[in-house]
């Protein structure tokens, strides 16, 4: 039997036909969350249910020579205690092609997990502990010892850059790109700019700490998991496991927040499927925050090197940027911090390099706009800086090298309506009552300042199957392994299909999040929502011709759908794109390829103005934000209410990134010290402000129905606004993050 | 966290004789502390002595003026009593600058004052701490120390004292009454808890079979006009990096007349600053008077690479609280 994530449907329509996409429609999850209903990963039971606990190394490089398990096992309650000695054995990560199925990016780390004695980073699980209870599993985990032999490990940030080299990059991003000859214009330039900006590592702290409850039955799995990815986890845990795909299953109806977290597969998800087989018994593995932090990565710290020459009148000449992030020894990715520089102004020079360090530290993985949020911090703060030297207001600096196509690939944009974002956005914000100068207001104790920034990030297009069913009682089933992360994916693909079918809103029912769906994409890089509505679209297309033709035949037409069904005594229609089988599986290799390839015709981008006021105790340093305005050019909005939502809450987490999150690493011995939240300060509500958000939405008409993605631009440029800001106020510009009171004193 | 035997107490006397029979025992209060560190293995008491249905959560008015208040009164009630309002404004602000308002409806006086340092490596089992294993050595001196101390700190320990409650106590002269079945004990609360020397494992004068019955608030006319400020890392549900509480009075011939001053975040007790007292006392209202006895009581300041930054920041917090005060004062 197969159950999936249902969303209610609501008895009264309110929602005219034919008028769902565009309107501020509440989230469907909305009351399942709010009362408790809504069953998280970790939260469905099974009889005979265990739990686990992982026990975590504490060095960061080495091998273990001996685990004593004694003590814990003797904890009452204790089912097993499960080391590289004892556990299953499962196969290495596959080193996979990225068209064919994503392969190693999937994998949070290339380790063994408990398959072998060696350690790669401190926090590495080494061993489990699985028992009746959760309280005596977290009672016998501490009580592992364990001998180690170390081995020096390269855990210094600062002191490793040395080490760096170029990166290589991929597919969709080069590790190099050059135009003209940037260091000679930099040097000839008659004004110029030449930046050191660093930013920490940050850490995932999504409101659902990871979790797995994992199944066996006999060799089949099925796996509740906090994940993103529903199609590439199921596959992933069947190479490891040696088990074909269709025997396992991967389900996370409700998603806790991920932001890219929970894309990867992390340890705990393989520990939890091999601590079930062991035991015989169904395992929950529900990680503490500690183990979020030691055992699922965050974002890399970066060095940049950012310089800009421009002439007199604000023309820029050169363009440069050379960052240094890190992975770890064990995976980890390229953070792509140049992607702002290359695509957003048009300097005649262009030199942007990314150079990699590799660490024996977890390693790094997505976090919201990964690349661009770093990247737009320095870029966007250089833009400030430079702006000063010319004596010119920052927004005009960037209008004037407003670039009529892509800077680095010359192609034409699908969509740049940045100058319109800047002008609606100076004007609602107020921007003209600005004094340019630093320190040139005041409010009592208070410094006053005003910053504003470009965000920016690029638009990326998956595959998605769907299957849509129509039946003849007038309700319509869409079902694709997409993601629900809290996002509104569910609401909005019904108010897609409500006017794609031409049906009531609360007549369409949903399923999503589960791996035995028709494959959806995995939720990141602000691609599902595109995604997903590109094959809700060409599905619903082919079902109303369908209709369309059975109206004609039985003389229905211009009746509702349900009406020709049932006058054709047909129960219901049903039309697909894609399909699980080896040929369709193909087939949606191709189709991927056909549409990233006309993605590619164009550069493509979600855009905005970022602004703000900020307020600096003048005795203390403290920094508030009193205001915040961001106006974006992200298509065509499909409802206004989750929108915002996505918008807003990006902003929060750019505010985080620029006043507090800091992942600290102690640089002696590669031990984060911030594995918790009262030593990772994420903001507090006191910290927010009023947060305004408007958008322009003009469609994009490269795009199904006009949309650009949303979820990730509104972080960007928000460090960036916020530091510019620091400056009028003070005159003090920071360049490394955290913007923390000290820094501003 | 390791299994334990949990009572409840509801009379004080039991309470004393149990814990004296059984030194592996602790007195739990809210909660609040001591289970958390329970969770991270940092405590593991064999017995829990729940002391919350004792009858010592009452705040009474003394006939000199002062205040008595039970060791078991919850924090948000302490901070929302209305002659504590009145008479001690400063008390009230540092305990709703501290926590969460779930955390302050469960913490109690008692409780608070006992509280254990946020220092990232005592908290963290993998590191090196004399607080928590006497002789392992001491991890923060070179690493993370941003939230530690850098006043009455030794080379075993540079651990902060968290409560800012306290920090106003201090400036109070409040005094401490501690019970045991040997009898009761007052003690100065600027005396009841100890610098780290070479034990800091050992923190207050509190014996382990000790239980705090109440704290009392001597008549202070001067705490009617205080101020706390607490300067930390977000604008709320954070420690504090420095945090000054300032009581202030002039004369008719507008000198200081009357001075309390103490510093929280900087330091390895409560922070009674009587060096800066003691300077104010008689001197001008003035930015300099107050920069030269903030500097003057930071003098003695040991700082470490993470936290030098405080010295400076203490002493600007101090002007900028006294500077309140006066304006306030002028103004009214
Ligand atoms: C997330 C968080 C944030 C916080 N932020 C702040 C902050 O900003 N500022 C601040 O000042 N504090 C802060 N605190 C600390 C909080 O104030 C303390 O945890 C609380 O005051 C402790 O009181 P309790 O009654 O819960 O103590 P418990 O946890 O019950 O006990 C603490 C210790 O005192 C002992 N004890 C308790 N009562 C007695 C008694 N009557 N006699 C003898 N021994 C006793 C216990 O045995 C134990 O050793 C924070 C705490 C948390 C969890």
């Amino acid at each position: 039997m197969t159950t999936h994530a249902k969303t209610p449907v609501d008895p009264a329509p309110s929602v005219p036909v034919g008028g769902a996409v565009g309107r501020p429609v509440d989230r469907r999850d909305g009351h399942a969350k709010v009362t408790g209903a809504a069953r998280f990963s970790a939260e469905h039971h099974y009889p005979d249910l265990t739990y686990a606990t992982m026990v975590h190394a504490t060095i960061a490089r080495g091998t273990i020579t001996a685990i004593d398990t004694a003590a814990a096992v003797a904890v009452p309650g204790v089912v097993a205690v499960l080391t590289h000695l004892n556990a299953p054995r499962i196969r290495p990560v596959r080193k996979g092609n990225i068209v064919r199925d994503l392969g190693p990016s999937v994998s949070g780390t290339e380790v063994n997990y408990l398959n072998t004695d060696q350690v790669f980073w401190d926090g590495q699980p080494i061993a489990v502990v699985v028992a009746q209870t959760s309280v005596a599993a977290n009672e016998a985990a501490p009580l592992v010892t364990v001998t180690y032999r170390e081995q020096q490990a390269r855990v210094d940030f600062a002191a490793e850059q040395h080490n760096a080299t170029p990166a290589k990059g991929d597919l969709t991003f080069a590790g190099t790109k050059k135009k003209g000859d940037a260091e000679a214009a930099l040097a000839t330039a008659q004004v110029s700019v030449d930046l050191r900006y660093t930013t920490p590592g940050l850490q995932h702290n999504t409101i659902e700490p990871h979790a797995t409850i994992a199944v066996w039955s006999g060799d089949h799995l099925t796996v509740h998991d906090t994940t993103q990815s529903t199609d590439a986890s199921h596959k992933y845990l069947a190479w490891r496991f040696g088990v074909p795909a269709a025997q396992v299953r991967v389900r996370a109806e409700f998603v806790g927040g991920a932001f890219g977290g929970k894309f990867a597969v992390w340890p705990g998800t393989v520990i939890a499927a091999m601590a079930a087989k062991a035991v015989g018994r169904p395992v929950r593995l529900a990680l503490s925050r500690k183990a979020v932090s030691r055992a699922a990565g965050g974002r890399t710290a970066s060095t940049n090197r950012i310089a800009l020459g421009a002439t007199r009148d604000g023309r820029l000449t050169a363009l440069i940027q050379d960052s240094i992030t890190h992975v770890g020894s064990v995976g980890g990715l390229l953070e792509a911090t140049s992607s702002p520089a290359r695509h957003l102004y048009g300097a005649k020079n262009m030199l942007t390099r990314q150079n990699l360090v590799e660490m024996d530290l977890l390693p790094n993985t997505w976090l919201r706009a990964p690349g661009e949020a770093i990247g737009s911090f320095v870029l966007e703060s250089a833009m400030d800086e430079l702006a000063y030297e010319l004596a010119m207001d920052p927004i005009d600096l960037r209008m004037r090298n407003e670039p009529a196509t892509d800077p680095t690939s010359g192609k034409k944009f699908s969509q740049r309506m940045l100058r319109e974002a800047f002008e609606a956005g100076a004007e609602r914000f107020g921007w003209a009552d600005r004094n340019p100068s630093p320190r040139s207001m005041r409010d009592g104790e208070w410094l006053v300042g005003m910053g504003a920034a470009t965000a920016y990030h690029p638009v990326l297009r998956l595959v998605a199957d769907v299957k849509v069913r129509l039946s003849n009682d007038g309700t319509a089933l869409v079902q694709c392994g997409f993601h629900e992360m809290g996002m509104a994916a569910a609401t909005v693909q019904a108010q897609i299909a409500a006017d794609a079918l031409g049906i009531a809103y609360e007549k369409v029912r949903v399923e999503y999040g589960d791996s035995d769906l028709p494959p959806g994409p995995m939720a990141g890089n602000s691609n599902q929502t595109a995604t997903v509505a590109t094959s809700v679209l060409a599905a619903c297309a082919e079902l109303t011709r369908k209709v369309t033709a059975l109206a004609r035949k039985t003389g229905t037409t211009g009746q509702e759908p349900a009406a020709t069904l049932r006058a054709a005594h047909t129960p219901f229609l049903e039309a697909s794109v894609g399909s699980t089988s080896r040929l369709g599986s193909l087939r949606s290799q191709g189709r991927f390829l056909a549409t990233f390839l006309k993605d590619q015709r164009w550069s493509k981008a979600a855009r905005g103005a970022q602004f703000c006021e900020v307020r600096v105790n003048a005795d203390t340093g403290e920094l508030r934000i009193s205001r915040w305005l961001g106006m974006f050019d992200v298509g065509h909005i499909i409802n206004p209410k989750t929108a915002a939502s996505q918008l807003r809450g990006s902003i929060v987490m750019g505010i985080g990134m620029a006043m507090s999150e800091q992942t600290l690493v102690d640089p002696r011995n590669g031990r984060t010290m911030s594995a918790g939240l009262d030593s990772y300060y994420l903001p507090v509500h006191a910290d927010i402000p009023p947060i305004d958000v408007a958008w322009l939405n003009e469609p994009d008409k490269s795009m199904p129905l006009g949309i650009i993605g949303l979820g990730e631009v509104g972080m960007t440029g928000v460090a960036a606004a916020i530091a510019n800001a620091v400056y009028h106020a003070t005159g003090r510009r920071i360049r490394d993050l955290p913007i923390s009171l000290d820094k501003t004193l | 966290m390791k299994t334990f035997n949990y009572l409840r107490a509801t009379d004080v006397d039991v309470a004393l004789q149990r814990i004296a029979v059984e030194p592996g025992a602790r007195f739990l209060g809210g909660g609040t502390n001591l289970v958390d560190l329970m969770r991270e293995g940092i405590e593991a008491p064999e017995t829990l002595i729940d002391i919350t249905r004792l009858p010592l959560d009452g705040i009474e008015e003394l006939p000199d003026g002062g205040l008595r208040i039970g060791a078991l009164v919850r924090n948000s009630d302490l901070a929302a009593h209305p002659v504590v309002r009145g008479r001690y404004p400063f008390l009230s602000q540092a305990i709703l600058l501290g926590a969460t308002g779930q955390i302050r409806n469960m913490a109690t006086v008692g409780g608070n004052l006992l509280q254990r340092t946020r220092c990232l490596y005592f908290y963290d089992e993998a590191s090196a701490c004399n607080k928590r294993e006497p002789g392992a050595g001491c991890a923060a001196r070179e690493g993370f120390n941003r939230g530690n101390a850098v006043l009455g700190t030794s080379d075993a320990c540079v651990a902060t004292h968290p409560s800012d409650m306290a920090v106003a106590l201090a400036a109070i002269d409040a005094v401490v009454e501690v019970r045991s079945s040997r009898g009761t004990r007052h003690i100065p609360l600027t005396e009841f808890h100890l610098l780290p020397g070479t034990t800091p494992h050992l923190e207050s004068q509190l014996e382990s079979d000790e239980l705090i019955t109440a704290v009392e608030l001597p008549p202070l006319p001067v705490a009617a006009h205080s101020y706390y400020r607490k300067v930390r890392d977000r604008a709320s549900y954070a420690f504090a990096l420095v945090s000054v509480a300032a009581a202030l009075d002039f004369g008719a011939d507008g000198r200081i007349a009357d001075v309390r001053l103490a510093l929280g975040g900087v330091a390895t007790k409560p922070w009674r600053a009587r060096t800066a007292e003691q300077l104010l006392l008689g001197a001008a209202a003035s930015e300099d008077s107050f920069a030269t006895a903030a500097a003057a009581e930071l003098a003695a300041a040991v700082p470490l690479p993470g936290n030098a930054f405080k010295i400076d920041l203490a002493c600007r917090t101090v002007v900028a609280v006294l500077r309140r005060l006066t304006t306030e004062r002028s103004g009214s």
